[in-house]
This record gives structure tokens, C-alpha cells and sequence, in this order.
């Protein structure tokens, strides 16, 4: 190129380019997408920051679908989780926590509402999978498979689908209605339903059935019980039999004025609260410990209160007599433990409901070789879920586990995965976990303040007298602004700080949804663009020099 | 067009007969008058299209000037003495940029002492800035070389410096001959820079050069000034073939012809040189007279020619080296440098002290018997400095010279000239 | 297949105008600089040390101005670092028209451009000087003040770091009270600057009456752009007072610029506004309030200040919060604004 202007004191412009200050750096900077927390503690193992992610530009149905890769059930589950990934949300530190179930339940009711569907990823592999028993994970499992192409039956014994979602869950908090749209959704994966099926001998269903495994998750529906001496044997009930009496289309049960629930249990609580819609002029949990300690979740235990549930703290049931009841203060040790004081006081109570917990009925499986059955009455199984009889797996509340909904949807979306591996001849491993976007990777000055949206509240007079729903969803304005409280922990959301503020424009922004890369011809290595990435989705990493 | 006419509103009246299109006004004596009438001609309409600045400055004057010629427009300042000083890390920047800017330089003393009159202290203290420097000897050239400054400055991209004698050239009320708009149009063409800082064609102008490429830029730089000594006398050429009058050039020559004795100088001296010359040579001396025009670039070899053949020169200047000498003594030696030419230094009118031709005459009478490397000071109050060297060797804390000075010459101080 | 969501129905947008872009505001309420299609005023390759701050205020300014000037611009450099570390012969690293003259002349140099444009009948081509904070409160405020008090019609931009850097971090009139610099070591009886009563230029240029005076900060980018824009659309002297931190001066790490940046707005101890005609008309108000020894510990030109051997410490600290303190009050910098 010929020069026309005078010799070096005029330049061409930006012929720096010759200049790479590459080499200057001593560490560069790497873009990661590092695990949000809310991932990391999910049960089901969403991608919610994923799903936030198109929720905030509003494109729910982009949204639904990323959720719907590992939940089948966003209705039920924005619904019935007890969503422990809002007490894993950094924006918890910031303000409050995003509320993640509130638009999770949002997209699924849009979905319902829509009538959006999802169809099989892979072409049928001509295998066939018995999944038993139709509850969370069940149902999971039976959708993940048939995703995965295979072909599923999907026996249950009751007489109809959900499993402790539609007989423990009121419908107060989980309706029915949403219940059966998420469950219709799935059978029209072309999943075969089978109701009032219940397998005795599995080897055989599949030998028969020609299945090539088969998914058991039949649940825990035994009532633990307790030996507590009474007057009258029908006045104490069990809490799983008084909630499934609710759905099975019987006569109410006849609880009495005075109903008193043994246990600390969300469970203790659904059942105090059905009581008093069905007419209880009081309902008493009696509880052993103290709050804090209640295994029941706190919002739940609000609720219950503001119905007018009370609760007994630090007593135990010694006895039941005609219309009342005898009960033993306890007291905290110095290690914490409740212990008992000798000292007691009467209750009136004409109904004792035990909620103390379910035990799997091991019954169904004992007699299959290679099967083992922990102490617990859980059935044992190895990383894969699977027994020790080949090709049988089992999940839900009959596995060791913490018995949530959520964590039977998770089962049922990993044993459809090692399911899938053991039909192909593979074993299943997880892809490596990134690590964990901690609040202290944030530059969490860049997000506007917004606290969490509220979900609109039935009132209190009608939450004491009907089934309706409690809790509201969110309108699409109030998720949207939820949506966008999610602050990407880890992963790049794509707000341009790292190429505006790199000093050497040394980011290369790929367009929308491409994210960035760096130029590393021109990257000085500064830093800036991981300081001030707000969601800390870069890394510094060394530089082999 | 002849006109009865103070030489700086002369100056004023070609400088805007170029169609400047930027003046940068600040005011110092003796130059305030040229941008004075300027101001009256933009604003009274006979200068059109020209933005007239009133800067804080000189250092703003030739700033605000080396913008506005980097931009493209014919830009004109002018100034003196102090104002040289103060605006000189720009007058070495406008040069370094290639930018022809034209400067009026009311040549003028140095302060301290301050001193607002005439002689070359200002103009010497910038001789390698880079400009050219051409010295007018009349008001008539005066208005001449502005005109051929412009075309010289744009057509080389170097800043042009006209001096003219404070007060004597700038104050004094002569006839002088204005060019017609159609002459000076037909002469100097509009400005076309080389380069301009133009949002159309970006580039970088004024870029840091470090060791590797300095020294070429340097070498650039005087290479121009070397064209500049093909360029002025062909520009004279071109002057009187339009405007019918010698102007300018490098050197002009004045009865020379068998001189024994040449006297060189620069500026109005030269009238009264020539005609110490035409008494001189009426009484039978061989004397002549060679007017530098062009002190940058400085025409060693017309200067040679024009002394060869001279016995001695007499180089009368108007600044002082302090310390050396003088500054266009040096330069004439070295113009005759392999020569045996005998080349004396004569300062002369520092500070505005009249150069009286009976003063010149007898110093050139003499000038055979004189050493010849001494330097010599025309008029020099002898008396006075001897009394005050004797002084300050008395006295540790002897006080200011200037005031001493002013002290011992007594109340009549200013008449004793 | 829902209705499309209008998104301008939730005026929450996770970030809002906090970073530089965001995919959820339209795309006229983004930066320009989160723009791939920015001019990149200064591009790649130029010497300036890592993080610094000035070669990002300067590509946020002058790529604003761009835009706003839709490239019909020219700008003039003062003498200092971002003269230096962007044209070392034989590269150049700017991509706009751009002159260098000297350390103190770039506003009468810009005055001239100016000029020169009036004259040349192109209203259209803007001028902008730019110089860092020696180059314009110290050595070229002659220049500078000259060209306000003409009201030529060029835009200012200090690129404040305060103090020389270029020359290897010496005492400018901008640099603060108790800071070290080459020129102000930290020993003695007042380690550090003297405290004096400063020299504060945006309010100097407001003195002189000129359409628009403004400081700002490259740790608020959309507010930069906004007054950079802003002093586009008026004619006439325009004066941006930028703060930009200097990892090498201020003794930083490299990565901490902009939140030193932050953490001077956010003290109060560099106060964001607006002037017009010698009148406050808005000011930034601050958003999580900090003390000003946060802005402060991170830098190693503040070290002495926080020894416990140091008798004056905690006096000096005192008179450096005091001057945040006075600028909130002066420029009402704590009011609540609303969230969101």
C-alpha cells in the first residue's frame, strides 16, 4: 500500500492490529458454565437456570421445553415440590430467594392451558420396559423411556394414576384437575396405562409381558404405627388411609369435633388441614420436639396455622380415653434431644390421626432372586438403581431416599436413563458436574433490586371450609418479573459486560444466543471481564508460559 | 493599487487578498496592528468566509492555528518577541506536523530587560524550528512575501515565518503598492493539503516516533528546506512575471561589483545600508550590499558566490549569541568556510538603538584595521559598560544591570539616544 | 403457541441498564457498547497497561460520540498515555480521524478543527479534545479555559486518572489528598499529597458558563453514553470529566478498575452530573452507599493511611471521607430513587 501522507508521523488507522498484545498475558480468561446452585440441590435434576433463561425473554414455550427434559410433571411439581432450590438461591443473599415453583408452575399450567406436547427424541428401539406403579416416579420414568423410544406399560394397582400425589397430596394444594392433564400427557407419548393392575410376581410380568426391564416404584403406603392404649380402637386412624379415603370417592371419613395428629411430618400437617376442611372445629398436631426441629416445611406449617391448626410441642401420646386424650410434656436435653418430664396434661380429642411416617410393602419383591431388602423395609439397589435381579429397577419411596415427589420424579428420569443404557448393553454414567457457581463468584451489583413476587393467597375463611387451591398462580407479568430476578449464577446470560468492558476489545461477541469468545491474539489476560461478570461464568485460569 | 498606507495594515490588506481562512489574534507590540486590521476587514465584510479567533494565548494562537491548518484551512497568525517564547513548543509542533501555516513575526527584543523594540532576538531564538524564514527589507516586500509565503508554505507543507521589523517596517507610513484580488488569485491557488484530519479519511496525524525512525523524520524535514532553496527563487520569478516587482527570493545582491568590502544583513537595515553604499562608493570605496531574504532554508552557496569575491564581509545583525557572537556571522563564515575571506561581526540596533549610517560609515572605514574576529558592537556605550563591569566588581551584590544602567544614563535616559 | 409476550408490559430486566448490554431491553436502550457493530474507536493491539482504565473510557466515549455523530467526527489528543500507548510509530490504533499536537494545546488545537469546519461549511463534522487529567487541569487548562470562555464548538473529555502516569505517576492538581505518587512520597509529617482546597475542574468549567458540563465514570457506562450523547447534541464548549482508575498509578489490581470506579461513585467520593449553563441540572444518585475506606484499601497509593504507625492516618481518612460526605450533600447523591 502506498503511503501519500508524511513519512511516520501520520498512520494509517488501526494498524495496531500487527500488535499482539497477546503475549503479554501471564493468565487468560476461559468461559464456563458452572452449575447454579438451584441445579446442584434440584432432586429432579432441572436445568432451572436454563429454563429461567428463556422465560425471561419470555419464550415460555422454550422454557417449558428445557424443563420438560427432566420433569415431566411442571404443574404438579411447581405445585407439590418443597422447591429446596430457593434455599439454595444466591439471590437469597441478595433480597430473596427467586421463586422458582411459582414460574415453574406457571409454565406448566401455560402448557396444560396450550395443550403443548412433547414427542419421542429417538426412533423406537423395539425394547419394552414394565414400569410399576404409577406414582411420581413411575410416571417419570415411564416418560423419559418412551422419549428414549422404548416401549412402555405402565401397571398401577389403584384405580387411577398419581400415586401419593392424588392420595396424599390435598387437592387443596395439588388440584386434580392439573394432576390429570400432566399424567394425560404422558400416556399420549403413547405410554400404556394399566389401572387396577397390581403385579404380584415381576420375573413373571416380565416373562410374560415380554419386557426387557422393568421400573418398580410402588411406593410406601404402609402407615407406621405406634402403640398408644385406647378406650376405643376405631378412634385412631392412620394419616395415609384418612388421605386416600379423600380421593377414592367413599364417604368422607367421620373425624369428630376434636381431631388430634400425631407427628411433625408434612404429611401430619396435610391431614390436620383436612380435618378442619371437613368440618373439625379443632385440629391439634401433637408433636414430640420442637419446631424447629419438625420435619414439616415451614411455609406448610404457616399455612396450617393461619387455618387455625394448632400445635403441641414437646409431647408425646401416653394414652387415648373416651373423648380425651393423655400427654407427656417432654423436655431438650443438653445435647438437644427431647426427653421425657413425667409431667402430663389431658387434651380433649375424639379422633387420633398417626402420622409417623409409611414403610414400603416389601411383599412384591422379597421372593425375587437377588433381590435384597434393607432393614429399613427398603428395598437395596446399586448407583444404577438397579436390584440384584438383572434388570430390574426400582425407585421412589421404596429406595433408600428422602421420600419427596421430587426425588421420586428424579429417580424415575435416572432409571430411565440406566434403564436406556442396560437395554443398549452400557452402563449409564452421569456427564462430570461443573462446579458449583457459589455466591462469592457474583458481582451481584449489577442486578436491579427487585424482591420475590408474591403468589396470590385464597382466602382464610374459605381455606377453612373448601378444597379449593391456597395458593394462586402467577400471572404471566408477575412470572416474567420472577423470571428475570433468576441471576444466571455460572452461566452467561449474554448481558455484554465481558466485551464492554474489556480494555482491549478483546471479546468477540458471537450474536444472540452464541454468547462470546475471546481473542486471545489481544487478551492481556487483565481480568476485568471475570470481575465484572456479573453471574461469574469466567474463569482465570494460568497461562503455560 | 498604490497606497499611502501604515505597513501593517499593508500586510493586513495582502494577507487577506490569500483569503485566509482561520487568524488566530493575540495581541503583542509591534504585530497587533496587521491583526488589528485584519479583525476590522472580517468584520467590516471585506474579508469573507475567515474565521477570526480571539485567543488567551500565543501557545492557544498557534494551537488553535495548527488545528485549523490540519484541518484544511489556509490559517494565518502572526506575533512577536515574547509571544515567539511562549508559543514556541508549538512553533517547532506546526513545523514537526507539516503544516503551512503562515506567521507575521513583528520582529522585536527579548526580554529581561523587557524591551518592546526592534531587532532579530525573537526571530533567531526559533532559527531551527523548522520554519521557513524569510526577512523582509520593505514594506513593499513585506506585503509581497505574505503573498508568496502562502503558496510556498502549502506547496511544500511547512510553516512560513514573515518578519518584518517592529515599528520600523510595521509603524512606518510609506507608499506601498497593493496587488489586485486577481492578481494574487491568479498566483496562489487554493489551498489543496496533502493531508488533512477529515471524518471521510480517517487517519492518525502526529504519531510518536521513537529512535528508529526520528532521525529520517529530521532528515525530511531539512530535505524541504533544501527544496525550499530551488522553490523561493523560482517563486520570486513567478512573483515578478504577475506583479511586475523583484520580491523576495534568497538573496539579493547590491552594488557588489568589484566590492572590497560586502556588508550582509537581513530586514529594513538593508535601506539604510545601500545608501551608506551609494555615499560610500560616491567617494570611491568598493562596497556593496547582500540582503539575505531567505534565513531558513539559510542559501549557503548564493552566499558564497555573492562573497567570493570580496575582500572582507561585514555581517551587521541585529541579535546577539550571547556568549558566542553572531548568528548570521556564523552562518556567512560558514557559507565562505574553506575561504580566506575576512568575515567581521557587527551587532547592531539591539533593542530598538537607532543604526545610524554615520555609525555604519565609520566602522567600515575602519573596518580593514579592526581584528576581524572580535565581535563588535555599533554605538556601544563604552564608558557605560566599562563603569559597570568596574561596579559589579566592587560590589558582591550589585543589583540588577538594567536598572544600574538606566541609573547612571540619568533622568534624561530616554533623550541620550 | 401463546401470544408473544410484550415485553415492555414488566419494566424488570434482571440487570436493567446495570451492564453494558442486555437482551431483554430493546436494542436502543443497550449500550453501544454492547453493540458488535461499535466503532472501536481505540482497537486492538494498542500498549496500554492491563485494565486500563482510560483506554476504556476513551473507546466508551468516543464510540458513543460516534454514534451520535454517525462517524462525522474528529478528535484531538493531548500529549500522555492514551496519545502514547495508542500511536507508537509505526501502528496506530485508533480508527477515528485523530491529532496529536502537544501536552497543553489539544483545546486550542480543537478550537481550530472547529474553525476550520465553520468555515468549511460542515456543520456536520464534530470535534472532540481529549487529554488526561495533567494535560487538562494542569498544563493545558490555559487552553482549555480559553476555549470555554470562546465557547468554540468542541467537547472535552478529561480522562481523569489523577496524576501523571505517563511520566511514571507524579502529582497532578487532580490527584487526591494523602495519596502517594513519585512526586509525594509517603514519608514525612503528611505522607502523601497535600490536602489543599483541590482544583476542581468541572466546576471551574461550569464557571464559565458553557452549555454542558458533566463528569462521569466507566463504572456506570449507560450514564457515560447518555452524556456523551447528550454533549453531542449541544453546540457550542462541552466539558466530560471522566473518572478512570489506573492500575499502575493507583497501585490496583489489574481486574479491580472498574469496581474502583464503583467504589468512588458509590463513596460519593466521585460525584456523577450534569450542568447546564453553570447550573446543576441531575446528578447520579448513589446506589449501595459505601464507606469511602473501601474505595480506598484496595489501592497501595492509600497503603500509609491505613498503618497503625502512622500518626496522621486516621486524620487524613477523616478529611477524605468528610469530602465524600460534602459531595452527597452538594449534589443530593443520597436519595432514594425506588428500586428497580
Amino acid at each position: 500500500m502506498s503511503h501519500q501522507h508524511p513519512f511516520a508521523i501520520t498512520l494509517d488507522v488501526g494498524t495496531s492490529l500487527a500488535n499482539r498484545t497477546g503475549t503479554w498475558r501471564t493468565t487468560k480468561p476461559v468461559y464456563g458454565d458452572h452449575l447454579p446452585p438451584c441445579n446442584a440441590q434440584c432432586p429432579a435434576g432441572e436445568n432451572i437456570q436454563g429454563w429461567l433463561f428463556h422465560a425471561e425473554s419470555g419464550d415460555y414455550r422454550a422454557a417449558w421445553d428445557v424443563l420438560m427434559r427432566d420433569n415431566p410433571l411442571p404443574a404438579v411439581m411447581g405445585r407439590a415440590c418443597y422447591h429446596t432450590c430457593e434455599g439454595a438461591c444466591n439471590r437469597g443473599k441478595l433480597d430473596e430467594a427467586v421463586s422458582i415453583h411459582a414460574v415453574e408452575r406457571f409454565l406448566g399450567d401455560l402448557a396444560i392451558r396450550e395443550g403443548w406436547r412433547v414427542a419421542a427424541d429417538a426412533p423406537p428401539s423395539g425394547k419394552k420396559v414394565l414400569v410399576v406403579g404409577a406414582g411420581p416416579s413411575g410416571l417419570s420414568a415411564a416418560y423419559h423411556l418412551a422419549r428414549l423410544g422404548h416401549a412402555v406399560t405402565l401397571a398401577d394397582a389403584g384405580p387411577k394414576a398419581g400415586g401419593m400425589m392424588r392420595f396424599g397430596i390435598p387437592k387443596y394444594r395439588l388440584p386434580r384437575d392439573v394432576l390429570d392433564a400432566e399424567i394425560q400427557r404422558i400416556v399420549d407419548l403413547g405410554v400404556e396405562l394399566k389401572l387396577n393392575a397390581k403385579i404380584d410376581d415381576i420375573p413373571a410380568a416380565m416373562k410374560d409381558g415380554g419386557y426387557d426391564a422393568c421400573f418398580a416404584a410402588i411406593g410406601a403406603h404402609l402407615a407406621k404405627k405406634v402403640d398408644i392404649p385406647a378406650v376405643s380402637a376405631g378412634r385412631i386412624l392412620d394419616a395415609v388411609s384418612v388421605l386416600r379415603s379423600m380421593e377414592s370417592g367413599e364417604e368422607p371419613p367421620k373425624l369428630g369435633r376434636r381431631v388430634v395428629v400425631y407427628g411433625g411430618g408434612n404429611t401430619a400437617i396435610d391431614v390436620a388441614r383436612t380435618a378442619k376442611r371437613l368440618g373439625a372445629e379443632e385440629a391439634l398436631i401433637v408433636y414430640r420436639r420442637t419446631r424447629e426441629m419438625m420435619p414439616a416445611h415451614d411455609f406448610e406449617v404457616e399455612e396450617a396455622l393461619e387455618e387455625g391448626v394448632a400445635v403441641h410441642w414437646l409431647r408425646t401420646i401416653k394414652r387415648l380415653d373416651d373423648g380425651e386424650m393423655v400427654v407427656e410434656k417432654m423436655a431438650l436435653d443438653e445435647k438437644g434431644w427431647p426427653q421425657p418430664t413425667g409431667e402430663v396434661e389431658t387434651i380433649g380429642a375424639d379422633t387420633l390421626i398417626l402420622a409417623l411416617g409409611q414403610d414400603v410393602d416389601v411383599s412384591v419383591v422379597t421372593q425375587i432372586p437377588g433381590v435384597t431388602v434393607n432393614k429399613d423395609h427398603t428395598v437395596a439397589v446399586g448407583p444404577d438403581l438397579m436390584t440384584g435381579y438383572p434388570g430390574l429397577f426400582c425407585g421412589g419411596d421404596m429406595v433408600p431416599s428422602e421420600r419427596t415427589v421430587t426425588v421420586a420424579v428424579g429417580h424415575g428420569k435416572k432409571a430411565a436413563r440406566c434403564i436406556d443404557a442396560y437395554l443398549k448393553g452400557e452402563s449409564y454414567a452421569a456427564p462430570p458436574k461443573a462446579a458449583v457457581a457459589v455466591h462469592d463468584r457474583l458481582n451481584t451489583w449489577y442486578y436491579s433490586d427487585a424482591p420475590a413476587s408474591v403468589q396470590p393467597t385464597l382466602d382464610l375463611l374459605r381455606r377453612q371450609s373448601s378444597f379449593d387451591e391456597v395458593k394462586g398462580g402467577l400471572d404471566e407479568s408477575n412470572a416474567l418479573f420472577e423470571a428475570r430476578r433468576c441471576l444466571s449464577c455460572g452461566n452467561c446470560f449474554e448481558c455484554d459486560n465481558c466485551f464492554g468492558v474489556c480494555p482491549d476489545n478483546a471479546v468477540i461477541k458471537l450474536g444472540p444466543g452464541n454468547r462470546f469468545k475471546f481473542n486471545y491474539d489481544f487478551c492481556k489476560g487483565c481480568g476485568l471481564c471475570a470481575a465484572e461478570c456479573p453471574c461469574g461464568a469466567i474463569d482465570m485460569v494460568p497461562e503455560d508460559l | 493599487m498604490l497606497k499611502q498606507i501604515e505597513g501593517s495594515h499593508a500586510m493586513a490588506e495582502a494577507i487577506a487578498l490569500c483569503r485566509p481562512e482561520v487568524i488566530c489574534a493575540y495581541p503583542i507590540t509591534p504585530q497587533t496592528h496587521i491583526v488589528e486590521g485584519l479583525a476590522e476587514m472580517v468584520r467590516d465584510g471585506h474579508l469573507n468566509d475567515c474565521e477570526y479567533i480571539n485567543v488567551e494565548s500565543e501557545f492557544a494562537a498557534l494551537s488553535v492555528g495548527i488545528g485549523s491548518s490540519a484541518a484544511g484551512a489556509r490559517t494565518y497568525t502572526a506575533t512577536s518577541s515574547q509571544g515567539l517564547l511562549f508559543m514556541m513548543e508549538a512553533v517547532y509542533n506546526a513545523s514537526g506536523l507539516g503544516l503551512p501555516i503562515v506567521m507575521t513575526l513583528g520582529n522585536r527584543a527579548i526580554g529581561a530587560p523587557i524591551n518592546i523594540w526592534n531587532d532579530h532576538s525573537d526571530a533567531m531564538s526559533v532559527r531551527d524550528a523548522g520554519w521557513i524564514m524569510l526577512f523582509a527589507e520593505t514594506n513593499q516586500e513585506a506585503v509581497d512575501l505574505h503573498i508568496q509565503a502562502f503558496k510556498l508554505a502549502e506547496e511544500l507543507s511547512c510553516p512560513v515565518m514573515v518578519n518584518v521589523d517592529g515599528f520600523i517596517l510595521t509603524h512606518a507610513v510609506e507608499r506601498v503598492d497593493i496587488p489586485s484580488q486577481e492578481q494574487v488569485d491568479a498566483f496562489l491557488p487554493p489551498f489543496d493539503p496533502v493531508q488533512s484530519v477529515d471524518p471521510a479519511k480517517p487517519m492518525s496525524i502526529g504519531a510518536m516516533v521513537g529512535p528508529e525512525a526520528f532521525m529520517e523524520v529530521r532528515y525530511l524535514a531539512h530535505h524541504k528546506q533544501m527544496r525550499a532553496l530551488e522553490r523561493i527563487p523560482a517563486m520570486a520569478e513567478e512573483y515578478k512575471a504577475i506583479f511586475g516587482r523583484e520580491s523576495g527570493g534568497l538573496i539579493r545582491s547590491y552594488r557588489c561589483e568589484d566590492a572590497e568590502t560586502v556588508v550582509v544583513a537581513m530586514g529594513s537595515v538593508i535601506g539604510t545600508l545601500k545608501d551608506m553604499v551609494d555615499e560610500m562608493r560616491e567617494a570611491g570605496a568598493k562596497i556593496g550590499v547582500v540582503s539575505i531574504c531567505s534565513f531558513r532554508p539559510f542559501p549557503l552557496d548564493d552566499v558564497r558566490q555573492a562573497l567570493l569575491d570580496a575582500h572582507r564581509v561585514v555581517v551587521v545583525e541585529k541579535a546577539l549569541a550571547v556568549g558566542m557572537g553572531g548568528v548570521l556571522a556564523s552562518h556567512v563564515r560558514m557559507a565562505l568556510r574553506g575561504h580566506p575571506t575576512r568575515v567581521y561581526t557587527l551587532i547592531a540596533g539591539l533593542g530598538g538603538r537607532p543604526i545610524l549610517k554615520s555609525s555604519l560609515k565609520d566602522f567600515m572605514a575602519r573596518a580593514a584595521a579592526e581584528p576581524h574576529y572580535d565581535v563588535h558592537f555599533l554605538d556601544l556605550k563604552e564608558d557605560l559598560v566599562s563603569a559597570e563591569i568596574r561596579r559589579m566588581d566592587a560590589v558582591r551584590r550589585a543589583g540588577p544591570i538594567a536598572e544600574n544602567v538606566l541609573r547612571r544614563l540619568g533622568p534624561n535616559a530616554q533623550t541620550v539616544l | 403457541m401463546s401470544k408473544p409476550i410484550d415485553n415492555q408490559t414488566v419494566k424488570f430486566y434482571q440487570t436493567g441498564t446495570l451492564t453494558v448490554g442486555n437482551r431483554l431491553l430493546d436494542p436502543e436502550q443497550r449500550t453501544v457498547q454492547a453493540s458488535a457493530e461499535r466503532t472501536n474507536a481505540i482497537t486492538c493491539g494498542h500498549r496500554a497497561c492491563q485494565g486500563c482504565g482510560e483506554a476504556l473510557g476513551a473507546r466508551y466515549a468516543l464510540d458513543a460520540a460516534m454514534r451520535a455523530t454517525d462517524g462525522q467526527l474528529i478528535c484531538v489528543n493531548a500529549t500522555g498515555c492514551l496519545e502514547v500507548f495508542t500511536t507508537p510509530y509505526p501502528e496506530t490504533s485508533w480508527q477515528v480521524s485523530w491529532l496529536h499536537s502537544l501536552f497543553g494545546n489539544a483545546a486550542a488545537v480543537a478550537s481550530g478543527v472547529a474553525a476550520a469546519q465553520r468555515v468549511k461549511k460542515r456543520p456536520q463534522v464534530r470535534v472532540i479534545a481529549q487529554g488526561g487529567d495533567g494535560g487538562t487541569t494542569d498544563i493545558g487548562f490555559g487552553c482549555l479555559s480559553g476555549m470555554f470562555e470562546r465557547n468554540d464548538d468542541v467537547l472535552y473529555i478529561c480522562y481523569d486518572n489523577e496524576g501523571y502516569m505517563n511520566t511514571g505517576v507524579q502529582r497532578s492538581s487532580a490527584t487526591p489528598g494523602g495519596a502517594r505518587t513519585a512526586t509525594t512520597p509517603a514519608v514525612g509529617e503528611a505522607p502523601g499529597n497535600v490536602f489543599g482546597t483541590g482544583k476542581n475542574v468541572p466546576l471551574i468549567a461550569m464557571a464559565h458558563n458553557i452549555p454542558y458540563v458533566a463528569t462521569a465514570s466507566v463504572a456506570d457506562l449507560h450514564d457515560l453514553e447518555a452524556k456523551a450523547t447528550k454533549a453531542m447534541s449541544i453546540r457550542g464548549a462541552r466539558y466530560l470529566h471522566v473518572m478512570v482508575p489506573c492500575p499502575l498509578g493507583w497501585g490496583s489490581a489489574a481486574h479491580d478498575t472498574i469496581k474502583l470506579a464503583r467504589l468512588a461513585m458509590e463513596s460519593g467520593f466521585f460525584p456523577l452530573f450534569e450542568a447546564e449553563h453553570g447550573v446543576v441540572t441531575s446528578s447520579r444518585a448513589i446506589r449501595r452507599k459505601v464507606p469511602v475506606i473501601e474505595y480506598l484499601k484496595p489501592q497501595k497509593r492509600f497503603a500509609h493511611l491505613f498503618k497503625p504507625d502512622n500518626p496522621h492516618g486516621s486524620e487524613a481518612l477523616a478529611r477524605l471521607q468528610a469530602q465524600a460526605d460534602e459531595n452527597c450533600r452538594r449534589f443530593n447523591l443520597l436519595r432514594d430513587e425506588g428500586a428497580v
